[in-house]
């Protein structure tokens, strides 16, 4: 699976999970960006991204990430 | 059950034609997560849980502290939530020779975080058990060690149910019974807890929002008092009336054991006090049978309050059968192996609980018991006579048909009653009764046993509790009246109920009567009532007019020199 079509269904997670149809991902965005997207709401996202993929992510990842290409490339290297 | 996610989303839900309750959500770990899933949840059980939220680990500082933030909040339920794994670490920074006093500590203190509540707060408290941590120190020979981590836990686990029976206020909600249901693997996630500080996975959070919201709604009169099943395919295999007796599948070979096994629950609840009704399209003699003749049959018609066996639709049968129980649709649970019936009814009776039965009746048991369907939050000797009192009245009924007016049956059943105060024997029932009687219920105040405790102290409150028995059985105790000293002439009725089961009975006069001899005796000289509305309560809109009060503003008023005694046929 590609980068971009891992963006867009980590867009549709968030979109689910954060209930907000406006959410539009780049690479480039971070937290501060998306209004819901806060520390709790992050473990959220992170879960729904693991059952989404069928991957798990170790505990030092899930606050490693800056942005969302970061996680992206996370979620690409367990795929590939 | 619904995702996390989806709770989360009806938390914009419109709550404000939901039942309040107040609840304060104290944890020694993250719990914002659990306190939206159970409002969440509150929401689909049609309860506004206004949720209040202590900062992280405040457990002890919020409770002890006269002045804290959940004491202004004044909560009508406490849920305190200490986590095995922050024990774990208490357990770890101990000298190996005070590990075996951990369960004796913590019960200590967790007695004492509830007698701070209780002299500061009428409320009750909801606490989570501890889920168990093996940490494999000792292997299975943990079992033999007082000292280890698995020992204490499963010790403090006892110790809570023994202190949960000796207070009545205090509800143990069985965290531990989930983790044991869905699996530890399910239940914690360590990188969670690691980046978050919370113990309960997110998959795991509707499950214990769930089981929590069932003790709050039992604790404000939501919970099952009866179960209408069918029977080919959901008591025993097959189809009586094709297959014959002989031919159903019953007992202890292949498929007949999910039946019987289904069979012994159904009892188990009939004998905790669960009214069983049956529904079947069957001709009613070829129905009765298997409970008459058939050796595996753990069910027999004794068990059965009502037996409707006929070829009229479910929907009118179970219409029926609330008829004759007089209890409401949302109290009842209706188990049916056909997916057609079953939509059937739940388009006609949406308030009906109906599950979704698994096809494989092997199944219907786990299916069945992750459903928690008949919490409740008291037990009394009267909810195991509760069938008989039924079946009675379903005799009553039959004879009243013979009697051309109504006071000649009431004169012929020989009532006679008996009144005393709350006292330590019927104070289990006096609770119950206000936590469950919703129709013939003036104010619709419920009362705790601890409450009813301190009302039959109390100088200013005069108690009342009422049986009815008749020459066809004893219907135990069936009214309560509470009664406030609010000025010097006049005495409040805070609370009146009655149980459906005796109304159309005279019981009412027969309770005024009494009310008012008191009231004289006494030295007062008003009675005043009053009505609150709810959705369940229309029958008692009029009581008090029909009583002979006059409306005087909201309430009602029986001035007690004028009152004639009424006509009664209750001794």
């Amino acid at each position: 699976m590609d980068k971009s079509e891992i963006l867009r269904i980590v867009n549709g997670v968030f979109i689910d999970i954060l209930d907000d149809e406006n959410i539009v991902l780049t690479d480039e965005t971070t937290a501060n960006d998306v209004d819901e997207w806060d520390s709790l709401n992050h473990i959220q996202l992170v879960v729904a991204i693991e059952r989404q993929f069928r991957i798990r992510f170790n505990s030092q990842e899930i606050q490693r990430w800056n942005n969302v290409g970061e996680m992206v490339n996370s979620i690409s290297a367990k795929l590939n | 059950m619904k995702l996390f996610s989806q709770l989360k989303k009806n938390l914009k839900n419109d709550f404000s034609s939901l039942q309040p309750v107040k609840v304060a959500l104290l944890g020694d770990t993250a719990t914002q997560f659990l306190s939206q899933a159970i409002r969440g949840i509150g929401f689909d059980a049609g309860l506004d849980l206004q949720m209040w939220e202590a900062n992280f680990n405040q457990v002890e500082r919020q409770i002890f502290d006269n002045t804290s933030s959940l004491y202004e909040f004044k909560p009508d339920v406490v849920i305190i939530f200490q986590s095995s794994h922050k024990l774990l670490e208490t357990y770890n920074k101990l000298g190996s020779e005070e590990y075996d006093s951990l369960a004796n500590n913590r019960l200590a203190l967790i007695d004492s975080l509830c007698t701070a509540i209780n002299t500061r707060l009428n409320t009750r408290i909801i606490y989570y058990n501890y889920t168990e941590i093996d940490d494999a120190v000792f292997g299975s020979y943990a079992n033999k060690v007082t000292s280890s981590f698995l020992f204490q836990i499963r010790k403090l686990n006892y110790e809570l149910m023994t202190y949960a029976m000796e207070h009545a206020s205090f509800y143990i909600c069985d965290l531990s019974a989930i983790q044991n249901q869905y699996g530890k693997a399910t239940f914690f996630q360590p990188s969670v807890y690691i980046n978050s500080e919370m113990v309960l996975s997110i998959d795991i959070l509707p499950a214990v929002a769930s089981k929590t919201v069932d003790i709050i709604g039992a604790l404000f009169g939501r919970f099952k008092k009866c179960l209408i099943f069918d029977l080919d395919n959901t008591i025993w295999g097959g189809v009586i009336g094709d297959d014959g007796l002989e031919n159903i599948q019953l007992g202890s070979l292949g498929i007949g054991k999910a039946f019987t096994a289904f069979q012994y629950w159904i009892k188990k609840l009939k004998n905790r006090g669960i009214i069983l009704a049956v529904c079947s399209k069957n001709t009613e003699a070829v129905a009765k049978g298997p409970f008459e003749k058939h050796p595996d049959m753990v069910l027999r018609l004794e068990d059965i309050a009502v037996f409707n066996a006929n070829w009229d639709n479910k929907v009118e049968n179970i219409r029926q059968i609330q008829s004759v129980l007089n209890i409401s649709f949302d109290s009842m649970v209706f188990l049916d192996d056909n997916p057609f019936e079953r939509n059937m009814v739940r388009e006609h009776i949406p308030t009906l609980t109906i599950p979704e039965l698994p096809e494989d009746p092997a199944n219907f048991l786990e299916y069945l018991y992750g459903l928690n369907l008949f919490e409740t939050t008291s037990v009394s000797d009267e909810d195991t006579r509760r069938a008989k009192q039924y079946q009675t009245e379903a005799k009553r009924n039959a004879e009243k048909q013979i009697y051309v007016n109504e006071d000649s049956f009431l004169e012929s059943l020989n009532m006679t009653c008996l009144v005393e105060p709350f006292t330590s024997f019927n104070t289990p029932r006096v609770a119950q009764l206000s936590q469950r009687s919703n129709q013939f219920n003036l104010r619709t105040v419920r009362y705790t046993e601890a409450d009813i405790k301190m009302l039959a102290d109390s100088p200013d409150a005069f108690t009342f509790s009422f049986t009815l028995a008749d020459k066809f059985g004893d219907n135990g105790l069936t009214g309560v009246v509470i009664l406030k000293k609010e000025t010097e002439d006049t005495l409040f009725i805070d609370t009146w109920l009655m149980s459906c089961r005796v109304l159309k009975r005279g019981m009412e006069s027969f309770t005024l009567n009494t009310l008012v001899d008191f009231v004289k005796e006494n030295g007062y000289k008003y009675l005043k009532g009053e009505y609150l509305p709810t959705p369940k309560n229309e029958i008692v809109r009029d009581h008090y007019a029909d009583l002979g009060f006059s409306k005087n503003e909201g309430s009602w008023i029986l001035d007690i020199n004028t009152y004639q005694p009424k006509k009664t046929y209750i001794n």
